[in-house]
């Protein structure tokens, strides 16, 4: 009888290794490359973050997120870094935003220019495009195995991964503000004589804005998953916590990585989505003074978060 | 006057190939031909006019006539197909990049249907941006804004964000944006369209008041037939990328031409759109004597007759028995001041407010020379006529 198992006659797992073996072995200088500056702004931020003292960052983020969002979410934000050193976890916590952090700053300079090429060019989109959906639908942990082979294990190849992970999404919101600025806006800038370097600053990406912040959002979110996948390989965090409570069986420990993990995600979410809510006036008004005034009136945003709903639905 | 604005031959094809479709429509195919045979839609099918300095020129049509598409490939913001677009009689479909930067920078400038307006910039930012995409100085951008916001009375709102005003005010912050770069070309693509019945008359009125003092060349896109007529001082109609029909308003009323410029016509308000002069009689000499020159009707029919002084003021005016008796016994008689004078520019309307009574009517020009005469019957006429003439030789069919 004919079987299945008779058509695998194609050695794709030794091409595979082979391939990937020749990558890691003659392009190591490039791969080097690449963790050099991942290596250096991480242990900047980790070192950073770490010799702030509680209270001190405690204080400071609350006021921030108060700036940035709603005094709500002020409070919300506190209580929980409160309740993290409460169960022993801060200075893991400090490692994961240290990653976090890094990998927001990574994929925005990666992502933005790469959104805008995309939706400058309907022929690099279609391009791009398949490679995003692939990298978005693969499970998080795939992207472990190359980066194993070619950056090695640790905390740097694991930011790697994470920069990897999280860039899409910044990538396909940033081109999808920039397709959904209004025709006639645009058209306007092309009618007084704007060339594509005023077209894009002056017009598309201050109009964008609201939709970026909102895959800037998603962003946040990918990197907060993978900071905490990446601990399989041997990347330090609160993800490195549940990975011991699993190995020793120890479910007490396991739970606090987890809940650990959950406050932070959500205070890191709360925010950047009150980011991307547009404001009456426009997201893109930043003047030092209204800024100052915000953070002791606290101002709210009033308008519901229109265009990064839209933006959602139609991704 | 001189030509401002001409247009030679235009044709847009929306196709990536129009060679194509040139070719059909140079032997005499149609647009459907072209949309049955290439599947490419025909935007502009030939298109010739020429707009004049100063000239407030309305391009007329129904949504697909083409009409934005015209508007668009003044600017280049449709790339014509074939033809010629001049400004001062140069060629501008021809023009680099740069070049057409510059004439958008400085010749022409837009106002949008739905004003795109950058909601992220405050009303005088908005005002400045033309200034500012040609590299003009902060201070000098803003005090040309702040006249310019004066100008169509916003000066108060310059600070605010242009969804703090309502649909009128934020139209006029377009108009005020559009005016700053001092292009003396402005393109208005429907730009009151989209704003309530009241505030569009409000609107078409400050347009009218602004145009006396501004003398730019509008170029005014618009499907309304009334306020093409209420505005224009010429009107091209639109229809399926072709210009079927393109005069004064007065003259297309009274020779819509065809049958389909004549449905836009048909319920138009005579009385407001002619003027004295359009119904006026002409005028003849019969006697000259100490007194002045008599004229009357220059067919010899009936009528009043005026007494002018050299010149050609009116001195009084005879009524049609007394000027049979001057006719017949060539004595001029005594001319009697019971007379009404209107202005040749006055609308029928307004001289039917100044007629009294069986008095005759003497038509003036702007310096107070008589012109000529109307009766109530020219009068009656031409407000209750529905155009007799529709077809006429030489007109395009649609």
């Amino acid at each position: 009888m004919f079987k299945a198992d008779d058509l695998a006659i194609f050695p794709i797992d030794s091409w595979i290794q082979h391939g990937v073996s020749w990558v890691a072995l003659n392009l190591r200088p490039l791969f080097l490359a690449i963790k050099w500056p991942v290596e250096a702004l991480l242990s900047l931020n980790d070192a950073v973050l770490h010799a702030i003292p509680f209270p001190v960052f405690v204080v400071g983020f609350t006021l921030l997120a108060w700036r940035l969002a709603t005094p709500g979410i002020a409070a919300f934000s506190a209580i929980s870094l409160v309740v993290i050193a409460m169960l022993g976890v801060w200075n893991e916590a400090m490692t994961t935003l240290s990653l976090i952090s890094t990998a927001i700053v990574f994929c925005a300079v990666i992502g933005i220019p790469m959104g805008i090429w995309c939706a400058s060019s309907d022929r690099v989109w279609n391009v791009v495009r398949p490679i995003l959906d692939i990298m978005q639908t693969t499970p998080s942990f795939v992207y472990l195995v190359p980066v194993v082979m070619l950056f090695g294990v640790g905390t740097v190849p694991g930011e790697v991964a994470v920069v990897t992970a999280a860039a899409p999404p910044l990538i396909r919101f940033t081109n999808l503000g920039i397709r959904m600025v209004e025709h006639e806006i645009v058209e306007a800038g092309l009618a007084f004589g704007a060339d594509k370097r005023q077209l894009l600053f002056e017009i598309q990406l201050p109009l964008a804005i609201p939709t970026i912040l909102g895959g800037l959002n998603q962003t946040v979110l990918t990197a907060m998953v993978l900071s905490v996948v990446v601990a399989m390989i041997g990347a330090e965090g609160l993800g490195l916590v549940v990975l011991q409570g699993l190995g020793r069986l120890d479910v007490g420990r396991a739970a606090v990585g987890g809940i650990a993990i959950v406050l932070l995600a959500m205070v890191l979410d709360r925010i950047t989505q009150k980011l991307a809510e547009p404001r009456r006036g426009g997201a893109a008004q930043t003047s030092l003074l209204a800024t100052v005034m915000r953070l002791f009136k606290g101002g709210r945003p009033e308008e519901p978060a229109a265009t990064a709903i839209a933006a959602k639905q139609a991704l | 006057m001189t030509e401002r604005l001409q247009i030679q031959n235009l044709y847009k094809i929306f196709s990536a190939n129009p060679e194509a479709a040139l070719q059909i429509l140079a032997n005499g195919g149609d647009k459907n031909t072209v949309f049955d045979k290439l599947g490419a839609v025909v935007g502009l099918n030939n298109v010739s006019l020429s707009v004049p300095q100063g000239a407030m020129y309305m391009v007329m049509g129904l949504s697909g006539s083409g009409k934005s598409t015209l508007a668009r490939c003044i600017n280049r913001l449709n790339e014509p197909s074939a033809g010629k677009i001049l400004l001062d009689g140069r060629d501008i479909v021809p023009l680099k990049e740069e070049e057409l930067r510059e004439v958008r920078r400085t010749r022409i400038s837009m106002v949008f249907q739905h004003f795109a307006l950058l909601p992220n910039k405050r009303v005088i930012e908005n005002v400045e941006f033309g200034l500012k995409l040609r590299g003009v100085s902060p201070a000098e951008r803003r005090r040309r804004a702040d006249e310019v916001l004066s100008v169509v009375g916003l000066a108060r709102w310059g600070y605010h964000f242009p969804h703090e005003l309502s649909g009128g005010m934020r139209q006029r912050v377009g108009l005020a944006r559009a005016l700053a770069t001092d292009a003396d070309i402005l393109i208005m693509d429907e730009a009151f369209s989209a704003l309530d019945p009241l505030i569009r008359t409000e609107m078409q009125d400050e347009l009218l008041r602004l145009q006396r003092t501004l003398n730019k060349t509008i170029l005014f896109i618009t499907h309304d037939f009334q306020e093409a007529l209420k505005l224009g001082t010429r009107i091209a109609i639109m229809s399926e990328g072709e210009l079927v029909r393109e005069g004064t308003p007065q003259s297309i009323v009274l020779e819509p031409g065809s049958d389909y410029v004549a449905a836009f016509t048909r319920e138009i308000d005579r009385a407001r759109l002619f003027d004295a002069r359009s119904v006026m009689r002409a005028t003849a000499p019969i006697l000259q004597s100490e007194r002045g020159i008599l004229v009357g009707d220059a067919a010899g029919a009936a009528g009043p007759g005026f007494v002018l002084d050299g010149e050609g003021r009116v001195l009084g005016a005879l009524d049609a028995a007394a000027l049979g008796r001057a006719r017949a016994s060539g004595e001029m008689g005594t001319p009697s001041s019971d007379y009404v004078s209107v202005p040749g520019n006055a609308k029928l309307l307004e001289v039917a407010r100044s007629y009294r009574d069986g008095r005759p009517i003497a038509v003036v020009d702007e310096d107070g020379r008589f012109v000529g005469t109307l009766g109530v019957d020219e009068l009656l006429s031409r407000i209750s006529s529905t155009s007799a003439k529709t077809a006429s030789a030489g007109d395009r069919h649609v």
